[in-house]
């Protein structure tokens, strides 16, 4: 992967401030959900985010409601990947089925500051940053497989083409 | 070693042996959507697969903005209608019957040792029937239609064990407020809770359901409590079909024990804006708020209605604030209906909205506007959930809520009751 420039935030950024729930059943192209992605935590966000760009948060991240959009809306605004602390499973399974990797690193999260350029190398399972490279554990296959296929939408069809049923 | 609730009902679905820990890939039995089955069905559409898999275990419940509240909602209900009768789904329930969590309850899916998945987060709240339950997203939904498949990492097992009996002014609320407070919103994010102790067989239903729903709040994949006598009576009126209760073995093996004592709970209130950042009534009593809402798949059932109708019965709400009332289901309504409880509601001054989402996520019938603040019983608080981002929302029981009608201001309830 390339490297990225890191937005950094808090513990507990939720699902509502990831993506309203105003907006869940009225936005459904990707160019319209980019431009309200992270609104009610970092209204700036989604007009200066770049293609590539990291986010880098706490513990928690997406709690809250099961809307996929919260993980897609980073995705389509150009987020690269997210990694923090720990994530909440839902969130956790909607971001690998969205195709948007998810790496889990409390050392990382710790030591990368806000507006540095970081690399993540899924292979080796490790994050290049100013401070420092740090290890992580990689995903299982059955998750990999998924988000190699470029999100569970498109895995599935592969599985249904392979399996026949 | 013993086995958790949670390793025998993912292990039976998988045909083997389950350790917490392990993946595994299993055939749910029920799956629900709600008003996002629109988009779902897009997704399933990309699949290019023509038909559903098993049209019978699909449950689709609308429910979020019920009636629709704008042209693009009424399209978005529209599409399902279609999608349901070109798949031939006939669990399904159109605006009139309310909250899914609910509705799905209510009309006896929500069944012992069931594998219950949903496309939303309190999907956990089945868990008070013995079922396990858990949320999962969009396009799993989808994914799961046309190939009946999933995979679930079976989770580890906090026990919760409750004993003691409500205080005065007290509820279910108050408990799991306390708990999560306590324990973090992220204590048992991938992890099952398991409510069990001498108090559990005092707990209604309605009770039991508030636990297992705010259960996701504490980030948990599924909560439960074992089916007991009460669950059971209520099933042999209910049930849609057959079910064999699944129990933990008494040797089985938990990530932690936590224990809690009801009888010196005091109330409690969530403030802004983490579900987790909850204080007793007495460090926030007189706090002004502008709007109530009574109600939610959370506190809209009858037991509910009823303890804020006797608190506001023959009294006026205050003249600053407003409150919602929003009853989890039609059902809910109508017992609350026949026992006079809406018209005392009514009476007070309070709003009767369609059971149904509503305010609760901020869609429509209630919104904040910025600089305002909610008291309200709903499960989540987050920031600017309810409308405007410069909103503040509380989260307490149906009591407190009511008693803080009357007084425009978060007041303790011990005082009305």
């Amino acid at each position: 992967m390339n490297k990225g420039k890191v937005w950094k935030y808090g513990d507990n950024v939720n699902t509502d401030v990831i993506f309203p729930g105003k907006y869940t059943y009225v936005l459904m192209e990707p160019e319209e959900m980019a431009k309200h992605a992270l609104e009610d935590l970092d209204p700036g966000f989604a007009a200066q985010v770049k293609a590539g760009d990291i986010i880098v948060a706490g513990r928690n991240f997406g709690c809250g409601s099961s809307r996929e959009q919260a993980a897609s809306c980073l995705k389509y605004a150009g987020v690269q990947a997210v990694i923090a602390v720990s994530f909440a499973r839902i969130f956790f399974r909607n971001a690998i089925n969205q195709g948007l990797p998810v790496v889990q690193s409390e050392k990382a999260v710790r030591n990368i500051s806000a507006g540095e350029e970081v690399e993540v190398d899924f292979e080796s399972g490790q994050i290049k940053a100013e401070k420092g490279t740090f290890k992580f554990h990689a995903l299982p296959d059955s998750v990999l497989n998924i988000l190699q296929a470029g999100g569970l939408i498109e895995y599935t069809k592969l599985f249904i083409k392979n399996d026949g049923t | 070693m013993g086995a958790t609730f949670s390793e025998k009902v993912l292990g039976a679905k998988a045909g083997k042996k389950v350790k917490a820990g392990e993946v595994v890939t299993v055939s749910p039995d029920y799956i629900l959507s709600h008003d996002n089955t629109a988009a779902i069905s897009q997704k399933f559409a990309q699949l290019g697969v023509d038909k559903v898999k098993c049209p019978d275990k699909i449950i689709i419940i609308l429910d979020h903005v019920v009636p629709a509240s704008t042209e693009k909602y009424a399209q978005n209900h529209k599409i399902i209608r279609e999608f349901v009768e070109k798949q031939g789904i006939s669990n399904f329930f159109d605006i009139h019957n309310g909250i899914c969590h609910q509705v799905l309850s209510e009309s006896g899916f929500a069944l012992p040792g069931k594998l219950i998945l949903g496309a939303d987060s309190h999907t956990t709240s089945y868990g008070a029937f013995g079922a396990f339950s858990a949320g999962i997203g969009r396009s799993e939904v989808a994914s799961v239609w046309a190939t009946d498949k999933i995979w679930l990492r079976v989770p580890d097992t906090i026990k919760i064990e409750l004993k003691g009996s409500f205080a005065r002014g007290t509820f279910a609320k108050d408990a799991i407020l306390k708990i999560i407070g306590e324990q973090g919103a992220d204590r048992a994010n991938y992890k099952a809770l398991e409510f069990c102790g001498r108090a559990v067989k005092d707990l209604t239903l309605a009770s039991r359901l508030v636990f297992a729903n705010m259960a996701a709040e504490m980030g948990a994949k599924n909560g439960y409590f074992a089916p007991d006598s009460r669950a059971l009576d209520f099933l042999k009126q209910h049930a849609r079909t057959d079910f064999k209760p699944v129990f933990s073995d008494s040797d089985a093996e938990y990530e932690a024990v936590l224990k809690y004592d009801l009888s010196i709970l005091e109330p409690q209130v969530a403030c802004p804006h983490t579900v987790d950042n909850v204080k007793p009534i007495t460090e926030v009593e007189g706090i002004k708020f502008h709007q109530g809402l009574i109600g939610t798949c959370t506190n809209g059932r009858f037991e509910d209605l009823k303890v804020a109708a006797d608190i506001l019965r023959d009294k006026k709400i205050h003249p600053a604030v407003r409150v919602l009332i929003l009853p989890a289901s039609r059902k809910e309504f109508l017992k609350a209906l026949k026992k006079g409880i809406i018209e005392v509601l009514a009476e007070a001054g309070c709003v009767i909205l369609n059971s149904g989402c509503g305010p609760c996520l901020g869609a429509h019938q209630g919104i904040l506007a910025p600089g305002e603040t909610a008291l309200s019983t709903a499960n989540r608080n987050f920031q600017g959930r309810m409308g405007s981002r410069d909103s503040k929302i509380f989260l307490a029981s149906p009591a407190t809520v009511a008693a803080s009608a009357l007084t425009g201001k978060i007041t303790d309830p011990r005082k009305y009751l």
